[in-house]
């Protein structure tokens, strides 16, 4: 059966798009990494700015968020109206997100299209207009969604945790802020944060479609030549994670169903063991119905619906996670089976077929994330981000292949440690021992 | 100011734009292109050619739903759904998953009220696997008191983590029900809590056995694949599993609704309120698609986005609202609803904000939209319409969805020119028909006082 699983493998074909990421540069100085497919009339491009929620200014967290939501309202000439009108009519779509250590955009247009989506992508990131009502409509819409997230029970599991996990640090807050600091952000902060964060010395860009090297470099210089070169300094520190040393904190909170996040320390993108670690926790948690939580906690006992882990690696910090949803009286159980099995994939490994399998999963199903311009975009910008090369995808498929079962065993005992890991339960549980 | 900036104000200038866009679409007619073909047992094919890479999504759409569930058994339907993963006579229970990852592959199931569908998404020579692993559940399906016991548990924690968590979907469920007065597409897909309980495993495979019959199947397949392929494959796996006598999907159908109804629902844990509408709206007929056509136009206009005329009236111009948007689902079985929803701004009340509402579908139907509005909305739709066969897996979905909903594949193909052609006059005709009080509910959500 591993042996089998092996020649599957070999089998596989490679992804389509491993050989046709080409490097663009452009007159103007900028990189991008495009991948031409002309059979389709759509060009998509996703790109990012080093910075995030994290380079908010304490007293104004949720700068980056807010900015997100607003670049689109109203740029150059057009006031918000109009701007949404043009991306209307021709079916373009741009929008931005504030992730905690980068600012994401991305653009997508029919081909024929291309030369309005880029002037009104220029506008956005260029000449906000920042109009008082738009401001003030986001604020509000902001605020409220901030009130429903303090209701959600998975929300607040893990908010609570994030604020125990990094105290002062940037990364304790969600992006969204706070209701003292939305109602205190104004355009100044917005454009305080722009001159901060949008400048081209930490821009990457991905680009797919049909677009040729040289209108796609043309068109860039023309969207992003306009910004500084540098942006300012990250002055995010290295983070310190406060662990709360094996403890459970419950929540009270009045839902059928316990919200439960745990997690502790876990691993940088750019950490030699990752490959191990990634292979690791697909094996632990990656896959509901194929991981080994997935087979404890949902299929032999019918605890949960969705129960998973997984790594996150911030720019600052690495992070091992993981969620669950039980009902109230089951969250002792649950808790119980997930730390049974966190300590026994650390003392006693995986199984050379599990390992197989989960090779065979990872990269067998990595060419099914390429197929849409928008998914292959993100890729490449991700690759840049990260500095994985331009060959990456022809190599990942043997950075996978090489973790051996030793590899495993190493970085298991590095993170799977349940005194380093803490729980937030969000709900009524009833069958937790008396002080949580 | 650099860059090239049309400006695409006038009228004219919008309708080269829409006749622009539908000469782009590739140079064969059509949305998809599918090919299509019928076993002897009556299993439909339908094939989306796609070769810009070597991976295939396959999927079986059952031409049954939870609007199909057995009186008394709500979400009959949905846990078979779960319980497909448990077991044949050759793939023991929960194999089927590790199998497909094993593979390389995706796969997932979902459940609606009108059809219940399964896919993997594969590298392109894993296709006959996946083929055999559906072929064989389709026909062989075996479960254990103990797998449907514990699978029990799983649904009712996937409804606690959809429904009872969140007062936004309780409320959601009281209002379909309410819409409903007759029609099974009153009971929620998940199933009434009650009735959850009492499932059993001959409810389960009484279902399998009315419903899961090649005759009653559509095989989807999109990606790197010719309809040859597929049909031969297809023959091998498929085609030995005999045709069964399918009831007719005749479900309760509406009376004639006479009042409009109230839906109050308040609770601690919403924090800021809500107003939602429907009303009960014709669905998109085979026959007769231009009005399905014209009332989804309208829908865009009146609250399809930011620039539409709920958003820009309500949270705009009177700042009365945070949010407002609406909705019409054209794809149906039976007759569907036409949405409008809203969140009010701080300050004001549900109340006022559905008084401005009805004066905004008042304005409308008194004055009527104007024609640059409905144009900009039909070019907006008929250019997105490009962006679907942007992803590969797109396809499968969005025609079996259409099929099991009473549609043909023509049907879908046509949707492009069908929007282009619909006219003002149409489309408020049809907003005219489908905003009868009559046949609406409108309900609040609130937090406790």
């Amino acid at each position: 059966m591993r042996y089998l699983a092996i020649l599957l493998f070999l089998l596989l074909p490679a992804a389509a798009s491993a050989n046709d990421v080409e490097r663009v540069q452009t007159p103007g100085g900028l990189t991008a990494w495009l991948v031409r497919e002309p059979s389709i009339p759509v060009i998509a491009i996703e790109f990012s700015f080093r910075g995030g929620s994290a380079l908010d200014p304490a007293e104004r967290k949720g700068v980056a968020n807010m900015l997100s939501v607003l670049l689109d309202e109203g740029a150059g000439d057009l006031d918000s109206l109009e701007f949404q009108k043009r991306l209307q009519e021709q079916a373009i779509h741009i929008g931005f997100d504030a992730g905690r250590d980068h600012f994401f955009g991305s653009l997508r247009t029919l081909s024929q299209n291309r030369e309005e989506a880029f002037a009104l992508l220029r506008l956005a990131l260029t000449e906000p207009r920042f109009d008082p009502d738009p401001v003030a409509r986001m604020r509000a819409q902001l605020r409220t969604r901030l009130r429903r997230s303090e209701n959600d029970p998975g929300a607040i599991a893990s908010r609570a945790w994030f604020r125990r996990a990094f105290g002062d640090h940037p990364y304790a807050e969600p992006s969204i802020g706070t209701d003292e600091s939305l109602e205190a952000i104004d355009a100044n902060d917005l454009r305080d944060y722009m001159r901060r964060v949008f400048a081209r010395d930490g821009l990457v860009i991905g680009a797919v479609g049909d677009i040729t090297p040289d209108d796609l470099a043309a068109a860039l210089d023309r969207i992003f030549g306009d910004l500084p070169k540098n942006g300012a300094a990250s002055a995010v520190p290295e983070a310190e994670l406060q662990l709360a040393g094996g403890s459970l904190e419950v929540i009270e909170f009045d839902v059928p169903q316990s919200r439960i996040v745990f997690g502790g320390p876990g691993i940088r993108r750019n950490d030699p063991d990752w490959y191990a670690a990634y292979v690791m926790n697909y094996i632990l948690g990656g896959g509901t119905l194929t991981s080994r939580l997935g087979l404890e906690v949902r299929e032999r006992r019918g605890l949960a619906y969705g129960v998973s882990s997984y790594l996150m690696p911030l720019n600052h910090a690495g992070l091992y996670m993981g969620s669950v949803g039980t009902q109230n009286s089951r969250v002792a159980e649950t808790v119980e089976v997930i730390r049974t099995e966190i300590v026994r994939l650390r003392d006693d490994g995986v199984t050379a077929e599990e390992l197989a399998d989960a090779k065979t999963y990872l990269n067998g199903s990595f060419p099914l994330h390429l197929t849409s311009s928008g998914a292959i975009a993100g890729i490449l910008a991700a690759m840049q981000r990260e500095d994985l090369g331009i060959d990456y995808l022809q190599r990942r498929p043997e950075l996978i292949d090489a973790v051996t079962q030793d590899d495993v065993r190493r970085v298991a005992r590095r993170l799977l440690n349940p005194q380093e890991m803490f729980t937030i339960v969000v709900g009524r549980p009833t069958d937790l021992p008396s002080g949580g | 100011m650099h860059g090239n900036r049309r400006r695409l104000s006038t009228m004219r200038e919008l309708l080269v734009a829409l006749t622009a866009v539908l000469l782009t679409l590739p140079a064969q007619a059509g949305l998809f292109n599918p090919k299509t073909h019928t076993l002897a047992n009556g299993l439909e094919i339908v094939v989306v050619e796609d070769h810009r890479a070597p991976v295939v999504s396959h999927m079986v759409h059952y031409r049954t739903g939870a609007a199909d569930d057995f009186p008394g058994k709500s979400g009959i339907a949905h846990f078979l759904e779960h319980l497909m993963f448990k077991g044949t006579p050759t793939v023991p229970s929960g194999e089927f998953s590790r199998i497909v990852a094993r593979n390389g592959g995706q796969e997932n199931a979902l459940t609606g009220h009108d059809m219940t569908a399964y896919f993997q998404n594969v590298a392109s020579d894993r296709l006959e696997l996946v083929m055999r692993l559906e072929a064989d559940r389709m026909a062989n399906l075996q479960l254990t008191p103990a797998d449907v016991d514990l699978e029990r548990q799983v649904i009712l924690e996937e409804r606690r983590s959809r429904v009872d968590n969140d007062p936004g979907s309780q409320f959601g469920e009281m209002m379909r029900a309410t819409q409903f007065l007759n029609h099974p597409y009153g009971r929620p897909v998940i199933g009434w809590e009650h009735e959850m309980r009492a499932l059993s495993l001959e409810d389960a495979l009484a279902f399998h056995r009315r419903y899961y019959a090649p005759n009653n199947a559509i095989l989807l397949v999109a990606g790197d694949v010719t309809l040859k392929q597929v049909v031969a494959l297809a023959e091998t796996y498929y085609g030995p599993i005999p045709r069964r006598d399918v009831p007719a999907r005749v479900r309760a159908q509406e009376p004639r609704q006479l009042a409009p109804r109230r839906v109050v629902l308040s609770d601690p844990r919403v924090a800021h309120p809500s107003l939602r509408r429907t009303y009960l709206a014709p669905r998109r007929n085979s026959e007769d698609s231009s009005q399905a056509a014209a009332l989804r136009v309208f829908a865009t206009v009146l609250g399809g986005g930011t620039v539409s005329r709920l958003y820009q009236e309500l949270v705009v111009r009177q700042k009365i609202a945070l949010s407002a948007g609406a909705f019409y689902d054209a794809v149906s079985l039976d007759p569907s609803l036409f949405g409008i929803y809203a969140t009010p701004a701080s300050g004001h009340t549900p109340e006022e904000l559905e008084q401005a509402i009805d004066r905004v579908l008042q304005d409308v139907l008194r004055d009527g939209l104007d024609l640059e509005e409905i144009e900009r909305a039909k070019a907006g739709m008929v250019a997105s319409v490009v962006y679907a066969r942007d992803s590969i897996f797109r396809a499968p979905r969005v025609l079996g969805d259409a099929m099991t909903a009473g549609l043909s594949v023509d049907d879908v193909e046509t949707w492009p020119d069908l929007v282009s052609a619909v006219t003002s006059e149409q489309v408020l005709a049809a907003g005219r028909a489908v905003l009868d009080p009559r046949r609406s509910v409108t309900g609040y959500l609130l937090p406790e006082s």
